[in-house]
């Protein structure tokens, strides 16, 4: 998305050219000319997944009772199969089509289905970028010795908090209206930094904790960190919390099929697996940092809020790293809300529109229950979205092999897919009675949620296709029919 | 002076990295790790951008961000 495009409001007078303004110089598959080498992979997943969320989700491991053996192994083998899914689901597609999600889930879905996954996306986005600007007031407030949120709070609590918050909101919302692409080049500059900062924490922090040796880390490991005794009030995490929430914790971006957008612009499939830096540098390093450094804040005074800790580690450099980080991070969220929230409102100026989404993101981000439930929003967030990746993969893949077309919506002009619009409906009503009635807990749901997607979307797909007075040829990937 | 610059964030990443290593072998106290590491901040702020910009222009899969519905 370029930044021509996303500073003119989207023309037209229908929904769909509407929608179709905002992505016009997208809707082309990429060209070979644009394809780009493995570097840049490495670059964009390392500094995507070294972001203010690490500082949040560490800790919440340690408030939920992680033991450090579950902890490690969990991480290693969720990360593993989050790698495996951008690498074997997301990027063969991306790699075939070399379409962006919005055109390749416009095919499928319909322009007017496609609009409400987009609404529902800009909401989601709002939310995340809420909890990381939650997370950078943490810092901020630190000097003016303003009471920070404590894990239970829900509510906010004191107007020191709503004050603080506030004007962090109106900061980034300013900063993202002036500058996104600057921002976005200023977020590229500090990732590098920013993953140093996390391990100069947990390392700095350690003698604390009484380690003074490599010998003295798993034992210090499992009796002050991660110790499997939860805190008040939060549930016990176990080996299968840990592998399934690293594995779904980007859901939406592989499963779900977001980063189409990225891998199209991959000279092979496999670089998928360069999402692996981005996995065990932030999802895996990053989080046991910060899991160290709350260790050591439970001990001193308790305040487990991401400014408090990483002052623990690293004094200033570790507050203006959560300033950066959640700002970095928040930028951009509210940017692709925008976007998004921009085909509601086609004739607002770019700027009106992101004024709006940082006016929603600030009020979100006033409740600490968005930053203290972190993990369940993070999952809530890819179980939602992932539908539609299953059903992309299930078009594309499986529909050719039992004689069904691919991209039937966009070869009939149906504005509305009902196949991939109940598939999507279904499975997350699915996954409500799979968790009501058998308890399954949302970190799991996002893997019996994807089966059944696909197979709800195959099924309606071959009533839909096979209906009495309906012609249908059937069509692979790359005809051009 | 591309070079020059690059220098300086290199020496910029290493104050921020190896006085967290000196604090745990004990060579280090943790007051002078937190200076040290403010100090790499600025000195990484102050050069990388420049020379990042240019190697930016020359290519780039993070200019095209993930945008709506993507």
């Amino acid at each position: 998305m370029t930044a021509a495009v996303a500073d003119r409001p989207g023309g037209g007078s229908t929904l769909t050219d509407r929608l179709d303004a905002i992505n016009e110089f997208d809707r082309e598959p990429v060209t070979d000319d644009y394809l780009q080498g493995p570097g840049n992979f490495i670059g964009f997943y390392a500094g995507e997944h070294v972001a203010g969320t690490e500082f949040v989700i560490g800790p919440l491991f340690v408030a939920h009772g992680v033991a450090a053996g579950d902890l490690l192994l969990g991480l290693l083998l969720g990360n593993l199969l989050a790698v495996l899914s951008w690498a074997f689901i997301c990027a063969p597609i991306a790699v075939r089509t070399r379409l962006n999600l919005y055109w390749k889930l416009r095919a499928i879905a319909g322009p007017k289905l496609l609009f409400a996954y987009n609404i529902v996306n800009a909401l989601m986005f709002c939310f995340l970028a809420g909890a990381m600007i939650a997370v950078a007031a943490t810092a901020v407030g630190i000097p003016f010795h303003i009471a920070m949120p404590g894990l239970s709070d829900l509510y906010p609590s004191t107007i020191g908090w709503v004050v603080t918050v506030l004007v962090v909101g109106s900061v980034v919302t300013l900063l993202a209206i002036l500058g996104f692409k600057q921002i976005a080049r200023f977020s590229k500059v500090a990732a590098p930094w920013m993953f140093l900062v996390f391990v100069a924490c947990g390392v700095a922090v350690l003698p604390q904790l009484g380690v003074h040796s490599l010998g003295d880390f798993w034992t210090v490991a499992n009796q002050k960190i991660w110790t499997g005794a939860p805190l008040e009030g939060r549930a016990h995490f176990s080996f299968w919390h840990i592998l399934f929430f690293a594995w779904f914790t980007n859901m939406a971006m592989h499963i779900g099929m977001a980063d189409l957008t990225i891998l199209r612009y991959a000279k092979k499939w496999q670089y998928g697996f360069f999402s692996a830096f981005g996995m065990y540098l932030g999802h895996y390093v990053a989080w046991i940092a910060s899991g160290i450094l709350v260790a050591l804040a439970i001990q001193h005074s308790g305040e487990i809020a991401p400014g408090p800790i990483a002052y623990l580690g690293a004094g200033i450099a570790g507050l203006a790293a959560v300033v950066i980080a959640g700002w970095t991070t928040a930028n951009p969220t509210i940017y692709r809300a925008g976007l998004a929230m921009q085909t509601i409102t086609p004739n607002w100026k770019r700027w009106k529109v992101t004024l709006a989404v940082g006016a929603i993101t600030s009020v979100a981000a006033l409740f600490p229950a968005l930053m203290m439930r972190l993990l369940d929003f993070v999952a809530l967030y890819g179980l939602i979205l992932m539908p539609m990746g299953a059903v992309i993969f299930a078009d594309f893949w499986l529909l050719p092999r039992v004689g069904l077309r691919q991209d039937y919506a966009g070869w009939k002009d149906i504005a509305f897919s009902w196949p991939a619009a109940l598939s999507w409906g279904l499975t997350l009503a699915a996954c409500w009675v799979i968790n009501a009635v058998w308890g399954l807990e949302i970190f799991f749901l996002g893997l019996p949620g994807w089966f059944i997607a696909t197979a709800i979307y195959v099924v309606l797909s071959g009533a839909q296709q096979h209906a009495p007075g309906t012609a249908t040829a059937v069509r692979y990937a790359g005809d051009d029919a | 002076m591309r070079y020059l610059l690059k220098a300086g964030s290199f020496v910029g990443l290493a104050l921020t990295i190896v006085p967290a290593f000196l604090v745990f072998s004990g060579t280090l106290t943790w007051d002078t790790h937190a200076v040290l590491m403010a100090v790499g901040a600025v000195l990484w702020f102050v050069t990388a951008p420049f020379w990042m910009a240019k190697e930016e222009a020359e290519s780039g899969v993070s200019s095209h961000s993930r945008s709506q519905a993507s």
